[in-house]
């Protein structure tokens, strides 16, 4: 079975490449459908597969990069990009990101940037989970309502509308966002993104799973929009990061290669399936990888107030990461071959 | 609406330079590791690869920055023949939430 392990020429170890090629489709499934970078699932599998992890990060960045490219190029020619959103969004971002890195320096002056970092990460998630199940008890309510009242719910109806109060800000330029359908102050995107910059740079993440949900609540996209247009932001950042951890020396170029043909099929696929499922069935799935993803920092929290639970729990985040990186996958792609195969047989009985 | 675009797009440059240095800065000081490819074992591309990545950091970022995109415009070419021939229809969605 030697066939099936490939030596990797930069790190020297040997690796199982099928390994590779399933955490590209399970990540480039899931990154595609949320949109997002999704580092906080490869960096620990890339870990668990034998790579150091300054080479798992390096090599994470390099192919996550090449996946949301990939997405994003779908999402364009769905009309899910919203370009000037997203250049907008940028300048915000690359601003708030330098900000955050700051207050990351003053906090390791005094000495506990870990613990706050992951405690901020924890609160923060919940805040996300909170705002996604909160919206989907007010969107189910309304259309209770509406249906009480015989009338029908509009198609972009939403439960939680803060956006719509913000865009009564009209603080020039006020700029119109045509693939997202909507009139705002740029002041307002701007501010949301440094903010989300901010987090990310605090937090040290790419900033998808923050950005994703601040551009639906606080900005008013469309959930296809938003996906589509943080797509756009994680690949310019990706390739970025690509080029900044490869000068440093730690990207395996080829372990990136292998997973990138996984995430090619996985991209595709995450990315088509968007376009079944509507915009609640992907803010409900988004909420359960923000459960996920706070419940394994929690257990990352654990030791440090419980001696002897390191290993165990270390195990048991990878666990569950991995486990909820492959029923979120399994979802996606059954709703994905289910929505495809009722359009084909529409066409097919049309003809 | 151009000119504003090149420079709003000079300054993304710039800042993205600056913020890598204070983002690097930020993090905790690292000593100074020098990373080796072990070239001995290897042969063909892969010796070279590797010697590529030993001689010059700026040539193995340049390979690896145009690569990546390219390898992933390929793929993704590739992904939509197969999805097309499927029968999918691969140009538009129904925008909707519910």
């Amino acid at each position: 079975m030697d066939w099936l392990y490939v030596l990797m020429p930069i790190s020297g170890v040997t690796v199982f490449w099928p390994g590779l090629v399933i955490l590209g489709v399970g990540v480039g499934i899931i990154g595609g459908f949320f949109g997002m970078g999704g580092a906080w699932m490869v960096t620990p599998g890339l870990n668990i597969l034998g790579f150091p992890m300054a080479f798992a990060i390096g090599t994470d960045i390099a192919h996550m990069a090449g996946k949301s490219l990939i997405s994003t190029m779908r999402h364009g020619r769905f009309g899910n990009v919203d370009y000037r959103l997203g250049f907008i969004m940028l300048i915000g971002t690359v601003v708030g990101f330098e900000v955050g890195a700051q207050m990351i320096m003053w906090l390791e002056r005094l000495g506990k940037v870990e613990l706050y970092v992951r405690w901020m990460y924890v609160v923060l998630l919940i805040l996300i989970a909170w705002m996604i199940f909160s919206d989907v008890v007010k969107k189910r309510k309304k259309e209770r309502e509406a249906r009480a009242a015989g009338m029908d719910v509009e198609k972009l109806a939403t439960g939680i509308e803060w956006h719509k109060t913000l865009h009564k800000i009209k603080i020039p330029p006020v700029i119109h966002f045509k693939a997202a359908g909507f009139y705002c102050s740029a002041w307002l995107p701007i501010f949301v993104s440094f903010l989300t910059g901010w987090l990310a740079g605090i937090l040290g993440i790419g900033g998808g799973l923050i950005r994703m949900p601040a551009l639906i609540y606080f900005i008013g996209c469309p959930t296809h929009i938003a996906v589509g247009t943080d797509l756009f932001e994680v690949m310019i950042s990706g390739l970025y990061g690509a080029a900044t951890y490869t000068y440093k020396g730690r990207t395996e170029l080829l372990a990136a290669l292998i997973m990138l043909v996984g995430a090619a099929v996985g991209a595709q696929i995450g990315t088509v399936a968007t376009k079944y499922i509507k915009g609640y069935g992907i803010r409900i799935a988004f909420g359960v990888a923000v459960i996920g993803c706070c419940i394994s920092i929690i257990m990352k929290l654990i030791p440090r107030y419980i001696a002897g639970t390191k290993v165990a729990m270390d195990i048991t985040s990878t666990v569950l990461i991995l486990g909820l990186v492959g029923a979120l996958s399994l979802y996606i792609f059954i709703k994905m071959l289910q929505g495809a195969r009722e359009e084909i047989a529409v066409r097919k009985g049309k003809t | 609406m151009c000119k504003l675009w090149t420079k709003l797009t000079g300054v993304m440059v710039m800042a993205s330079f600056v913020v890598s240095d204070i983002a690097l800065a930020a993090g905790e000081k690292a000593s100074p590791l020098v990373i080796v490819a072990d070239t001995r074992r290897l042969t063909g591309w892969e010796a070279w690869f590797a010697n590529l990545y030993n001689e010059s950091h700026v040539y193995f970022t340049l390979l690896t920055v145009i690569t990546i995109p390219v390898v992933g415009v390929i793929l993704g070419l590739i992904a939509d023949l197969v999805m097309s021939h499927i029968g999918i229809d691969l140009k538009s969605r129904e925008l909707a939430e519910h």
